[in-house]
C-alpha cells in the first residue's frame, strides 16, 4: 500500500500536516512560522474548527493544513487518501504544559495506523511550549514522551518507523530551527546543496553556511560541519536586520503617490524589482570576532555565512566571486 | 551660536525622575533602553525599593541622573512628604508610567496629581512625559482610542503643566519604547541644533538621502537630517525601528557569541540593495552614524571616506555645550 515519497500523486506539493490536542498551539505555530505573527498575539487566536489549508510559495511550495484538535482522521467517513496521500510529514503537537497522556495515546493510534497505510510519512513530534518549563522538567519531559512513544511502537514491531521528536516554542528559534529539519527532509536535492555548501565553506575558509527562505527563515540547508543552535540563531536575527532595513528603505520612489500607510511591502524583501542582489556584511569592533556576511541568491533564499579570524576587506572580492559561482550551481538545482 | 567657539567642557547634570505605581513597567523600561536587557529578561526583576538612582552618560557631557522610584504606596508617600524637596528639586524632566493594565485608574490619576503638584512647586520649569504603558495588552483596534481617552483624563489632572504635557504609548515588546525616549532625549540634549546643522553639511557632502546619529549604547538616535525625497518615505516611524533593529542585532551577537552585551558592538555594517545603500559605522566615542545612499558603490566609497574625515569635527561637538534648554526655559 505505501508509496515512495517521490511517486507524486495530485498537486505534488509537499504537505505539512499540523494535528494534536486542542489548544496544543497548532494555529499558533503555522501563524507564528508562516505568517510572521508575533508570538504574544497568538493568544487571541480562536480554536480552529474546521481544516486550514495554507499555500506555501517559495523555493518550493507547499501546503501547511491546520486541523482541528477533536478530529478523528481515521474515521472512515474521512478521505484520508487526500489527507496522507501526499508525500510530506505529519507535525504531531504536544503541550508539554498540559496533561499530555492523551495526546501520546492518540499519537501512537495515529503513528500505528500510518505504518500501516502511509508508511513513507514523516512523524515529527513537537513537544511544545517548553518555554515555561524549567530545564529538568524540560528534560524529563521530553525522555518522558519520547519513550512512550518509542515503547509503543516496538511493541508493536515498528522500531523503524520514521518518528522523530523536537522541542518546540513559539518564543524562541526553536520552533525556526524544527521546521528547518522538517523541511530539509522533503527536499530531494538536499545532498546537493550540502556539498556545494562544503566546497564554498572550504574555499573561502568560512566557518557556517546556511541557505535561508528568507521569509519563513527556515534554513533549507547548511555545509555539514557541526551546527549549533546559537550559529543559526545568529543569522536568523541577521535576516531580520536585512528584511527591516530593506523594508524601510526599499520603498517604492519611483511611485509619486508612494504616501501610502507602509505595510505589506514586506514581501518585496529586496529587490527583484532591483537590478542587484541584495548584500550584506557587519564587522565586529572586538578583534577576532565573527563576522556576517549575507547574500541575497534568489528571491526567495539568501546564503548567510559566518566568517571569522582574518579581514574581511580582504577576503571580500573572493568571496563575492565564489559565491556568484554557488549562485549560478543553485540555479541550475532549483528551476525558479 | 557659534559652534566651533571652544566651550568649557564641563558636564550637564539632568535630573529625570522615572515615577509611577508599582508594577507598572518602569524599572523593565530602564533597564531595556539602558542596560542591555531584552524584553523577555524584564520578568526577572523585582519590585524596587526606595529610589534606584543610575548616572547615565549620553553624548559625551550629558550626564542623566535617572532616579526610578519604587512606586509602592508607601515609598510615594514618603517622596511627597518627607523628601518632598530633595525628590522633586531641581527635576529637568518626569517621566510617569501609566499601566494601561491598571484596575485603578482614576486613582493612579490621583496619585499622579498629587505629584504632578509637588513638582510644580519645586520645579517648575521641569518638562513632564506621560507614558501609557504595556499597550501590547491590548488588542490592536482598541489601542488608539483608548489611548487618546487615557491622555485626556490625564492631562486635564496636569495643573499648571496641562498645556505643556506629552504622551506616549508604550510598550517593551516593539519599538513604541524607542520612540518615546528618543523623544526624552531629544529634549535633554544641550546642542543638538549645532549637530544637526553639521550633519546637514555632512549630508550634502555625501549625498545622503538620510542620515541619522545614534548614541551607541542605548541606540536611541540622537537625531537625523532626511533630504530630497526620502521625505515621501511612508515608514515615518524608521528611526525608532532602527533603534530597535540595531538594539536587537547587538543582544542577539551578544547572547549567542557569549560576548558582554556592551562590547558586542559591530565595526560597520552595510546593506546594500537595488534601490539603495544603507550603511551605519561610528563616528564618535558615543555615535554611531547611520546613512542611506542611493545604490552606487561609488557614492558608497566616496561617503565612507568623507564620514571617516568628518569625525573629529563631531567629536569636538560630543563633549562642547551649548545650554539649549536652559535658554528655552529661561
Ligand atoms: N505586557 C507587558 N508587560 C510589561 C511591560 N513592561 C513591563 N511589564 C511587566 O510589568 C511587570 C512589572 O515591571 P517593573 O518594571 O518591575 O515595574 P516597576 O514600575 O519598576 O515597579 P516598582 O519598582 O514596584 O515601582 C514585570 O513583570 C514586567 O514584565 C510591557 O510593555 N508589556
Ligand atoms: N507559553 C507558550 N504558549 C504557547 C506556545 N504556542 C502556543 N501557545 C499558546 O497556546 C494557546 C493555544 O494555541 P492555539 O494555536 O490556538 O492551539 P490549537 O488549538 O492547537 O490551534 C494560545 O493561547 C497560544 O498563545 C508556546 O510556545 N509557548
Ligand atoms: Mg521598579
Amino acid at each position: 500500500t505505501g508509496r515512495l515519497p517521490n511517486s507524486k500523486q495530485g498537486d505534488g506539493k509537499p504537505r505539512l500536516l499540523l494535528m494534536g490536542q486542542r489548544r496544543s498551539g497548532k494555529s499558533s505555530i503555522s501563524s507564528v512560522v508562516f505568517h510572521k505573527m508575533p508570538p504574544s498575539e497568538t493568544l487571541y487566536l480562536e480554536t480552529t474548527t474546521r481544516i486550514t489549508k495554507d499555500q506555501m510559495h517559495s523555493f518550493m511550495d507547499f501546503q501547511v493544513w491546520d486541523f482541528p484538535g477533536h478530529l478523528d482522521y481515521f474515521d472512515p467517513a474521512f478521505d484520508v487518501d487526500n489527507i496522507f496521500g501526499e508525500i510530506g510529514a505529519l507535525v504531531w503537537v504536544i503541550d508539554a504544559q498540559d496533561e499530555y497522556l492523551d495526546a501520546i495515546n492518540r499519537l501512537n493510534t495515529t503513528i500505528l495506523n500510518l505504518q500501516q497505510h502511509y508508511p513513507s510519512i514523516n512523524v515529527e513530534v513537537f513537544v511544545h511550549k517548553v518555554d515555561g518549563l524549567s530545564e529538568d522538567y524540560k528534560s524529563d519531559t521530553f525522555r518522558d514522551i519520547i519513550q512512550r512513544v518509542q515503547d509503543e511502537l516496538s511493541d508493536n514491531g515498528y522500531e523503524n518507523a520514521p518518528v522523530s521528536f523536537y522541542q518546540t516554542s513559539i518564543y524562541d528559534h526553536s520552533i525556526f530551527e524544527a521546521f528547518s529539519k522538517v523541511i530539509q527532509k522533503l527536499i530531494p536535492q538536499l545532498p546537493t546543496l550540502e556539498s556545494l555548501l562544503n566546497s564554498l565553506c572550504s574555499t573561502c575558509r568560512i566557518e557556517k553556511a546556511y541557505l535561508f527562505d528568507v521569509l519563513s527563515k527556515i534554513y533549507i540547508a547548511t555545509d555539514t560541519s557541526p551546527t549549533d543552535i546559537g550559529s543559526y540563531e545568529i543569522c536568523s536575527d541577521y535576516i531580520d536586520v536585512i528584511v527591516d532595513i530593506s523594508e524601510i528603505y526599499g520603498w517604492d520612489r519611483s511611485n509619486p503617490d508612494a504616501q501610502k500607510t507602509g505595510d505589506s511591502s514586506a514581501q518585496d524583501v529586496s529587490g527583484d524589482s532591483g537590478n542587484d542582489d541584495a548584500e550584506s556584511l557587519i564587522t565586529m569592533e572586538k578583534k577576532g570576532s565573527n563576522y556576517l556576511y549575507l547574500r541575497e541568491i534568489n528571491k526567495y533564499l539568501a546564503l548567510i555565512c559566518i566568517m571569522s579570524e582574518d579581514s574581511p576587506t580582504e577576503k571580500k572580492a573572493l568571496v563575492d566571486y565564489n559565491v556568484s559561482i554557488f549562485q549560478e550551481a543553485l540555479q541550475k538545482v532549483f528551476q525558479r | 551660536m557659534n559652534p566651533s567657539n571652544p566651550q568649557p567642557k564641563r558636564q550637564k547634570q539632568r535630573k529625570v525622575l522615572l515615577m509611577g505605581k508599582s508594577g507598572a513597567g518602569k524599572s523593565s523600561m530602564r533597564s531595556i533602553v539602558f542596560s542591555n536587557y531584552v524584553a523577555k529578561d524584564v520578568r526577572r526583576l523585582g519590585a524596587t525599593i526606595d529610589v534606584e538612582h543610575s548616572n547615565i552618560k549620553f553624548m559625551g557631557n550629558l550626564m542623566l541622573n535617572l532616579w526610578d522610584c519604587g512606586g509602592q504606596d508607601g515609598f510615594m508617600e514618603h517622596y511627597l512628604t518627607r523628601q518632598r524637596e530633595h525628590v522633586f528639586g531641581s527635576v529637568t524632566v518626569l517621566i510617569f508610567v501609566f499601566d494601561i493594565e491598571s484596575r485603578e485608574f482614576p486613582a493612579d490619576v490621583i496619585n499622579y496629581s498629587n505629584i504632578v503638584r509637588a513638582l510644580e512647586e519645586c520645579s517648575p520649569s521641569a518638562k513632564i512625559f506621560c507614558l501609557v504603558h504595556k499597550m501590547d495588552l491590548v488588542q490592536a483596534q482598541l489601542r488608539e482610542r483608548l489611548f487618546v481617552e487615557r491622555s485626556e483624563y490625564i492631562r486635564a489632572a496636569s495643573e499648571g503643566f496641562k498645556g505643556a504635557v506629552e504622551f506616549f504609548a508604550t510598550s517593551i515588546w516593539d519599538q513604541s519604547l524607542y520612540k518615546a525616549w528618543t523623544q526624552i532625549i531629544y529634549y535633554l540634549i544641550p546642542n543638538a541644533s549645532t549637530i544637526e546643522t553639521l550633519l546637514r553639511q555632512l549630508g550634502e557632502v555625501i549625498d545622503a538621502r538620510e542620515i541619522i546619529l545614534y548614541e551607541r549604547t542605548t541606540c536611541l538616535m540622537v537625531t537625523h537630517v532626511t533630504r530630497g525625497e526620502e521625505d515621501r518615505n511612508p515608514f515615518t516611524d524608521r528611526f525608532e525601528r532602527v533603534s530597535s533593529i540595531l538594539k536587537t542585532h547587538k543582544q542577539s551577537m551578544a547572547k549567542h557569541t557569549g560576548m558582554p552585551a556592551t562590547s558586542a558592538n559591530f565595526a560597520e555594517m552595510h546593506v546594500k540593495t537595488g534601490r539603495f545603500m544603507f550603511f551605519i559605522t561610528r563616528l564618535t566615542e558615543n555615535t554611531n552614524l547611520a546613512a542611506v545612499i542611493p545604490p552606487s558603490e561609488q557614492i558608497f566609497n566616496a561617503a565612507r571616506l568623507n564620514i571617516l574625515l568628518a569625525r573629529h569635527k563631531f567629536a569636538e561637538l560630543d563633549i562642547a555645550s551649548k545650554p539649549r534648554m536652559d535658554m528655552s526655559q529661561a
